[in-house]
């Protein structure tokens, strides 16, 4: 039991970058273009994150953060633009089309640090310290789990996914959305334009893996090195784990934090170490690919998912 | 389908990928002339340099086939990387417990037909999954990718520890792809055996597309799964079999690589030309033969960036900004289809007036 106390704060810190980035996936999903770029994106945003904070850091101190989490999920979105224009403009492949945005923010990225820096690396001196929550971290059992050591990230993208549950499910802008998704023509004859709202759906998904990556570089990871480790990769997962839908998400990405931090601490708990490496590693991974197998059947993937949008054709 | 379409809009792609880096490049301050002279100089002027380049590129063929084989199926083969990583750890595997038992004219095909068998069992996870659940191929794969990545990195430090805890040991020279007389005729560059893998790979992979009855129902379904399954072909079976070829290739690709081009395994990487084989692939336009050219392009582009480096301080990293952004334009071909369309039309009026 005591295991799981000491691990919940990592596990909530590991998971939240997730949750931002697999947010973006939902949305543009949703809307209809796959977006498989979320890896990219996230590097991107850590990138101008880490870049923003390096300059303003010792004029502005802790403030710089903020204003670095703002940069990050900016350049993020503005990132993003290039895939929405291929898969949406141009009706290009999306998939290809996000591998390339993918590649392009790995190269690209650490091609500009080395010019701005010298090295491919930008470190930051400070980030986000974790916070007892007051008060809520004394509830017994809850306090400890969810309450304590949190970083102040942490409420923001819990807010973002209530906000978005909200504008998703609750508003007109949500139900455009996800008719883009499942029946782009339907939503064409209904006056809808399927183009901006795919847009719009694309850009919301880059700001949020931004964002995600900034998360990452002002939490736990405190340095850009041109990777974000396959986060990416699993934030896609996490959306199909989810079943697209936010609050599936949010148990998905924890799954995928717990599981993550569990391996990568098992090293300092001899409970823990018992259990050979390569399968705490791989358990994730294997819980994914078992748990397609079961949802393939009653999938709730966007119908038009991954498909240009053509308004000739009907 | 249309062939000088398709390598208008390749040489667009290409055209751009490198206006894109001379842009990245003056940015950083150099002199973009001076840095693609140095690239090209860098892949080309000399003899060693020229087997490197070739040595890069027998890795991205390898890869390019694997991906855009897959491609003609109409399954997205991302997992290329982590079927290299099962070829190159089962080719390292053999290299490693082979000490000269058995020489090295038995041993190289030995070693490539198991690394083919391991890519194409780890690749067919993802075929059977699609063909069997329909779970997509591209989520498939990057699971895959990563188990890969995980087992390389707990096997290989645990029975096959180097110098260093994050490598194997080195590849003896018996059981190396490196062969004496080829690397004494490219003053010892890095250029294999794999070279001939490489160019037989295109060779088979054409015939079976082109001249095949297996290639042939490949191909329909690609083209269409439900007119393929009411002409009475087996997409199933079909799917599953293009994912295993697929991996097979990945897995050559691999072994190609960690025994033949590097000197042991590392841990705790997915090999990029995994990746970059999507770009080769695309940029070849799926055609073997096209895979086979826009591979040496892109080897050259790899195996050039260190010297370009050297001289000019321009981050390495151009060369794979240069390749990425050629993707990007190549998955955008669109654009250049129309141009290409209206040209010829206009060309075609002016020839009638």
């Amino acid at each position: 039991m005591n295991i799981i106390f000491s691990i919940f704060p990592y596990a909530i810190a590991y998971t939240i970058p997730l949750l931002a980035a697999s947010l973006g996936g939902l949305y543009s999903e949703r809307s209809g273009v796959v977006n498989i770029g979320l890896e990219g994106l996230m590097v991107m945003g850590m990138f101008v994150s880490a870049l923003t904070i390096y300059f303003l850091q010792p004029t502005l101190g802790t403030g710089a953060l903020w204003l670095g989490l703002l940069a990050g999920t900016l350049g993020g979105a503005i990132f993003s633009i290039l895939h929405a224009v291929a898969s949406i403009t141009l009706k290009a492949n999306q998939v290809i089309s996000g591998t390339a945005i993918n590649m392009i923010a790995g190269a690209m990225t650490v091609f500009l640090a080395r010019n701005i820096r010298g090295s491919g690396n930008i470190s930051i001196t400070l980030g986000f310290i974790p916070h007892d929550v007051p008060f809520l971290s004394k509830i017994p059992l809850l306090g400890p789990l969810f309450f304590s050591r949190a970083y102040v990230t942490t409420w923001v993208v819990l807010a973002i996914l209530g906000l978005s549950w909200l504008l998703i499910y609750k508003t007109p802008f949500g139900l455009r959305l996800r008719a883009c998704g499942e029946h782009p023509q339907t939503a064409d004859a209904a006056g809808i334009n399927v183009y901006r709202i795919r847009y719009i759906a694309v850009i919301i998904s880059g700001a949020l893996a931004g964002l995600a990556g900034s998360v990452m570089l002002v939490t736990y990871s405190g340095e850009f090195n041109g990777s974000v480790a396959g986060l990416g990769f699993l934030a896609l997962a996490a959306l199909i784990f989810g079943q697209w839908k936010p609050l599936g998400i949010l148990g998905a990405t924890f799954f995928f934090g717990f599981a993550a931090t569990m391996a990568n601490v098992s090293q300092a708990v001899p409970e823990l170490a018992r259990i050979p490496g390569l399968i705490l590693k791989a358990f994730p991974y294997v819980v994914t690919l078992i748990a397609l197998i079961f949802f393939s059947r009653s999938s709730q993937a966007p119908r038009a998912s991954g498909e240009p949008f053509d308004k000739g054709k009907r | 389908m249309n062939r000088s379409r398709d390598i208008f809009t390749a040489l667009m792609a290409v055209f751009l990928g490198l206006v894109a880096g001379a842009i990245f490049m003056a940015l950083s301050g150099a002199n973009p002339f001076a840095g693609f002279y140095y690239m090209f100089r860098g892949g080309l002027m000399n003899i060693e340099r020229i087997g490197n380049t070739l040595a890069t590129a027998t890795t991205l063929v390898l890869t390019g086939l694997s991906v855009a084989f897959a491609f003609r199926t109409g399954l997205f083969n991302i997992g290329a990387a982590g079927q290299m990583l099962i070829g190159g750890l089962v080719a390292t595997m053999m290299a490693l417990s082979n000490n000269g038992a058995l020489p090295k004219f038995l041993f190289i095909p030995l070693v490539l037909i198991c690394a083919m068998l391991g890519g194409a069992l780890w690749a067919a996870i993802a075929g059977f999954l699609k063909a069997r659940f329909n779970v997509h191929e591209v989520v498939a794969t990057i699971m895959t990718n990563w188990l890969a990545f995980w087992i390389v990195y707990y096997v290989i430090p645990a029975y096959f520890k180097g110098k260093l805890e994050t490598e194997s040991a080195r590849i003896p020279f018996e059981s190396s792809m490196k062969l004496d007389w080829l690397t004494n005729l490219f003053n010892g560059s890095y250029i294999n055996f794999g070279v001939f893998v490489a160019l037989a790979a295109t060779a088979v992979i054409a015939v079976i597309l082109n001249k095949t009855v297996l290639g042939y129902e490949l191909k329909a379904v690609g083209f269409n799964r439900h007119a393929a399954e009411y002409a009475g072909i087996n997409v199933s079976r079909n799917v599953t079999l293009a994912m295993a070829i697929s991996g097979a290739l990945a897995g050559l690709a691999g072994a190609t690589y960690y025994i033949g081009y590097a000197v042991n395994m590392q841990i705790g990487i997915l090999p990029t030309a995994g990746f970059d084989g999507i770009a080769v692939a695309l940029l070849g336009a799926n055609s073997p033969w096209g895979v086979l050219a826009s591979a040496l392009f892109f080897g050259l582009l790899h195996s050039g960036k260190g010297f370009m480096n050297a001289m000019t301080k321009i981050p390495p990293q151009i060369g794979d900004t240069i390749i990425a952004t050629i993707i990007y334009f190549a998955a955008t071909s669109i654009l250049f289809v129309r141009l290409y369309d209206f040209l010829k039309k206009k060309l075609k009026k002016e020839v009638k007036a």
